[in-house]
């Protein structure tokens, strides 16, 4: 296994899991603090990807379009937990993840007649579809620097906003004792409002930067919600930094795994049998190492400390 | 006997009539609705026992229909093309045995895991473990990955011959009638009321000296060994197995089926079933977006309609 492919898959693992964080870290949000089991977070992830396709061909510019769709995810995540989550914050949740499950299923059919069965492909303004060089042969897309680029940002702009500024403030102490935050007069509604609007605008970014790599699809949302899923099983659920973490080391197992286990194997049994076993293998790896991970701390790595 | 019990007598009478009625009479199509029917009935039953009657909400259950029905279809494959000797074969001595043996363990190693955590860790874990087995079978070529596998030639049983739509329904609605009186059956056994008991309030069951891990454990490998098995019909049925019927909206498709006829009641599983397939059978003939109707219709049901509809059309136990 030569330098270059190492260095090119780890950039791709690193990807993967900033893609994974920004699902995640909506995810583990709205369930730390409004102790909500969102399915439907998904979705939020695909209906970004369909608005910025739309809108880049409206304004004719990707970058614009994303400024313009990351608002409007926004105001989806904010109707959607005024008219559907709101009520179900009381429930148990068996019946989150039921409500939640249909609001999938009303989600990709409205996709479906909004955007039609195909997927549509987002083109890229020319100076983001070029190769920039790392030193030596080492070629990387340039967009695939930008998405490393945009969730590191992301990341580093949410723990400001949660860690130093009064509403992350807030946050916090909502996900520690939601009662006292709304005795103190602090407006619980809006905060709730606030967060889910916010997961859903992380959620549609990371749709909207993968869409011009994989194109907008109905149920794009359906596989990495799972994905994420592990993420937070693994960092710990309610945990900022154990979504970082556990994002970043999911994307790097997977993606190294899918490229570099059946060489691993056929050091030690014969190549046909290593190319039998390593995608099985490979395809299984992160949910045995959330397995691992569980039975050894069934609370995940960082379990937040207030719950 | 109680509104509830005529009314479990009724749903029964009417399953085991009008569907063979409709194929005596030419309605073939009918028949065959109806069997995917009962054999999701199976399934929704086997999940009731832990969702319902243990409080355990998995959200993984189609791995075990999909796990069932390639412990048909992969002997099968090997029956016609070759390899792998031992298990080449159509004989239902091995099918059955192997669909819920292989089931039975995947529970156990999944359970042992799963069980240690609780509430939307359960849900998330067993969501993800279904989505393991999901990835595994896409990735093994020689089953067909994505594509699926064709079963060329249906289980050989004794008695029944599963070529004859007939006699394939008569199969699914008996093993549909066994596993109800299973799932009674084992409610109302000393085990059942443990698992009941540490489903309401676990810390007493504890401190009553029951170690509930260990009869959580027992009902989610009995219930992953059924689904495994109503997976084994279903291949039957279907004779097309691909991994999309492990795909997690199909889990969440038989939880909905639960909720929807009443959890922890003995006919509401079969009651959400008929509903689920008839509606979606109607919706579907009137529009392709027919998955927007049905999708409200879970918010709905979900807001309003509490105890299911055993519940609503039974009355309170």
């Amino acid at each position: 296994m030569d330098t270059t492919l190492l260095i090119i898959q780890v950039l791709n693992g690193l990807q993967l899991g900033l893609l994974l964080f920004l699902v995640a870290s909506g995810l583990t949000l709205v369930f730390g603090i409004l102790d909500f089991v969102n399915l439907a977070h998904g979705s939020l992830y695909m209906l970004g990807a369909f608005i910025c396709a739309s809108l880049t061909y409206a304004l004719g510019n990707f970058l614009l379009a994303v400024l313009v769709a990351l608002p409007l995810t926004g105001l989806i995540g904010w109707l959607t937990e005024r008219v559907i989550a709101r009520t179900l914050y009381v429930r148990d949740h068996l019946d989150q993840v039921l409500a939640t499950f249909g609001l999938i299923l009303v989600f990709d059919t409205m996709a479906h007649i909004i955007w039609g069965p195909q997927g549509i492909a987002v083109p890229l303004p020319d100076w983001l579809t070029g190769q920039v060089s790392l030193g030596g042969d080492l070629l990387v897309p340039t967009f695939r620097l930008l998405i490393i680029g945009a969730g590191l940002a992301a990341a580093g702009g949410l723990f400001w906003l949660v860690n130093y500024t009064r509403l992350g403030m807030l946050i916090r102490a909502g996900a520690s004792n939601r009662t006292m935050v709304g005795a103190l007069g602090i407006d619980i509604q809006l905060l709730f409002s606030l967060v889910f609007a916010l997961g859903a605008m992380l959620a549609g970014l990371a749709g909207m930067l993968i869409a011009p790599i994989t194109e907008a699809s109905i149920g794009m949302g359906n596989s990495i919600i799972i994905t994420a899923f592990v993420v937070i099983i693994v960092g710990g659920i309610g945990s900022i930094k154990g979504a970082f973490i556990a994002a970043l080391l999911i994307g790097l197992i997977d993606t190294l795994g899918r490229a570099f286990l059946d060489d691993l194997f056929s050091l030690f049994m014969s190549s046909a049998a290593a190319e039998n076993s390593a995608p099985a293998l490979s395809a299984m790896l992160i949910y045995l190492i959330m397995a691992l991970v569980l039975a050894l701390k069934p609370q995940g790595l960082f379990p937040p400390k207030v719950r | 006997m109680t509104r509830r019990a005529w009314m479990t007598l009724a749903v029964l009478v009417l399953l085991a009539i009008v569907p063979p009625a409709f194929y005596l009479s030419g309605n073939a199509f009918y028949l065959s609705l109806a069997t995917r029917l009962v054999i999701l009935a199976i399934a929704a039953v086997s999940l009731n026992l832990i969702l319902g009657y243990g409080g355990m909400v998995s959200f993984g259950h189609a791995a075990f229909v999909g796990l069932g029905a390639y412990a048909v279809g992969i002997p099968a494959h090997h029956a016609l093309y070759g390899g792998w000797d031992a298990l080449a074969t159509n004989s239902g001595w091995l099918q059955i045995p192997l669909a819920v043996g292989i089931t039975a363990l995947f529970a156990l190693l999944t359970g042992l895991v799963c069980l240690r955590t609780k509430g939307v860790y359960f849900i998330m874990i067993t969501m993800a473990f279904a989505q393991m087995i999901y990835y595994l079978i896409v990735s093994i070529e020689e089953y067909g990955g994505d594509d699926g596998l064709v079963i060329d030639s249906r289980t050989e049983l004794w008695l029944f011959d599963l070529d004859k739509p007939l006699q394939l329904y008569a199969l699914c609605f008996l093993s549909l009638l066994v596993a109800l009186g299973l799932v009674r059956m084992i409610v109302n056994s000393r085990f059942g009321m443990v698992l009941q008991g540490a489903k309401g309030n676990p810390e007493r069951m504890a401190s009553l000296g029951f170690n509930t891990y260990a009869y959580r454990l027992t009902a989610y490998v009995i219930s992953g060994a059924m689904c495994g098995y109503a997976g084994a019909l279903l291949g039957n049925f279907t004779t097309f197995i691909s991994p999309e019927m492990m795909d997690w909206h199909r889990s969440g498709e038989l939880m909905f089926m639960v909720i929807l006829g009443g959890a922890a009641t003995t006919i509401g599983p079969v009651l959400g079933a008929v509903i689920f397939i008839v509606l979606e059978e109607i919706l579907s003939s009137y529009t392709i977006y027919w998955q927007l109707p049905f999708g409200l219709l879970l918010i709905v049901t979900v807001l309003f309609v509490r105890g299911g509809l055993a519940g609503l059309l039974g009355g309170r136990k």
